[in-house]
C-alpha cells in the first residue's frame, strides 16, 4: 500500500476515508479525487448523508398513555417511600 | 417527594452500574458547543426548580417539553416502537429520581439527553448487543469491495435526501451501525465521546460510522423515487 497520496488507488483511498471524513474538511482536496470521479461521487454522497442527518429533528410523539403510566409509577414509588 | 439520592459513584458509571446514572459535568459540558442543545427557555428554569422541589405539575410540564425529543431519540436508537415507549418511560422515571442532583452545570436538555442515552445503552447491553465488538457482530461490510461498489457518478444521490427516506433507511440499519450513526451524525456526539459510551476504540467508532453511511448510501440509492418521497 502506497503512502504517497498522489499514487493511491480507489481501494487505498477508501480505506482511509473513515479517518479522513470529518477531520477538518481537507478530504475534498485529496490528490486522488482530482482524477477519480467515482471517489468524488462517493465522498459527495457520504457528506450529503451526514448533512441530511444533522437536519433530522425529533418528530415522533409518544402515545398519550405513556404519561399516565409514568405518573402511576411515580405515585407508587412515592407511596412506598412515604406510606403516610 | 423526589428521590434525593445521589448517583452511585463508579469508576465507569456508563458501563458498570446497575442503573443508568446521571451524566457528569465533564460528560455534558465536553462538546456542548457542537451539539444541538435546546437551551432552557426562560420559563423552563422556574419549572425545573419547582420539579426539583417535588412539584408534580412542574414535572408533568417538563415531560411535555421534552417528551418528543426523548421519545424520538429512543426510537431512533432502538428502531422499535414498543421498546422506545418503555425506554422513554424509564428515562423519565430515572429523571424523576435524579432531578434533584441536576445542578445546572450544563443545559438541562443535554443532561436529560445523556441520561436517556445511558438508559438505552443499558437496555441494549441487557439484550445482549455487544457494543464492544460490533465489527464481529455485524454482517460483512455492506460494500464488499469498495473499489467496485459505488457505480457511475450519475447514480449518486442528488445532493438532497428525502427526510422520510433517510429515517426509514436509518431504521433498517443493523443495531450497531444504527447506534453509532444516530449518536454521531444525528445527535452530534464526537467519536471520543461515543468510544467512551460504548467502551470501544475511537477507530472502531469511526469505522462503524463509515460502514453505516455506506449502507445508508446503498439503501437510499435503491429507493424508488415515489417511495422515497412518501
Amino acid at each position: 500500500m502506497t503512502e504517497n497520496p498522489n499514487l493511491m488507488d480507489c481501494q487505498e483511498f477508501q480505506a482511509q476515508l473513515p479517518e479522513m471524513i470529518g477531520a477538518g474538511g481537507k478530504t475534498a482536496l485529496h490528490p486522488h479525487l482530482k482524477s477519480c470521479a467515482l471517489c468524488r461521487a462517493l465522498l459527495a454522497d457520504l457528506e450529503t448523508i451526514a448533512e441530511a442527518a444533522r437536519q433530522l429533528f425529533p418528530i415522533e410523539e409518544p402515545p398519550d398513555k405513556l404519561w399516565k403510566q409514568i405518573e402511576s409509577v411515580i405515585r407508587d414509588e412515592e407511596k412506598a417511600e412515604d406510606p403516610e | 417527594m423526589p428521590d434525593l439520592r445521589s448517583p452511585q459513584p463508579s469508576p465507569d458509571p456508563i458501563h458498570r452500574s446497575t442503573e443508568a446514572v446521571a451524566p457528569t459535568v465533564a460528560e455534558t459540558v465536553g462538546n456542548e458547543a457542537n451539539r444541538r442543545t435546546n437551551l432552557a427557555p426562560s420559563g423552563e428554569t422556574d419549572v425545573l426548580a419547582k420539579a426539583q422541589a417535588g412539584d408534580h405539575s412542574a414535572f408533568a410540564q417538563l415531560y411535555s417539553l421534552h417528551k418528543r425529543r426523548i421519545y424520538s431519540l429512543c426510537l431512533r436508537m432502538v428502531g422499535n416502537v414498543a421498546e422506545a415507549e418503555d425506554l422513554t418511560q424509564e428515562a423519565f422515571l430515572q429523571l424523576h429520581r435524579k432531578i434533584a442532583t441536576f445542578r445546572g452545570d450544563s443545559a438541562f436538555s443535554t443532561w436529560l439527553h445523556r441520561l436517556t442515552i445511558n438508559v438505552v445503552l443499558m437496555h441494549l447491553r441487557k439484550k445482549g448487543l455487544s457494543l464492544v465488538s460490533m465489527d464481529e457482530a455485524m454482517e460483512p461490510a455492506p460494500e464488499g469491495n469498495p473499489g467496485r461498489s459505488f457505480g457511475a457518478p450519475d447514480l449518486t444521490l442528488s445532493g438532497s435526501i428525502d427526510r422520510m427516506a433517510l429515517e426509514r433507511a436509518v431504521g433498517d440499519l443493523p443495531a450497531g451501525y444504527r447506534l453509532i450513526f444516530v449518536l454521531h451524525d444525528i445527535e452530534g456526539y464526537e467519536h471520543n465521546e461515543i468510544a467512551s459510551m460504548l467502551d470501544c476504540s475511537i477507530g472502531n467508532s469511526k469505522s462503524q460510522l463509515h460502514k453505516a453511511r455506506l449502507k445508508l448510501r446503498a439503501a437510499l440509492r435503491s429507493f424508488p423515487p415515489q417511495e422515497a418521497r412518501r
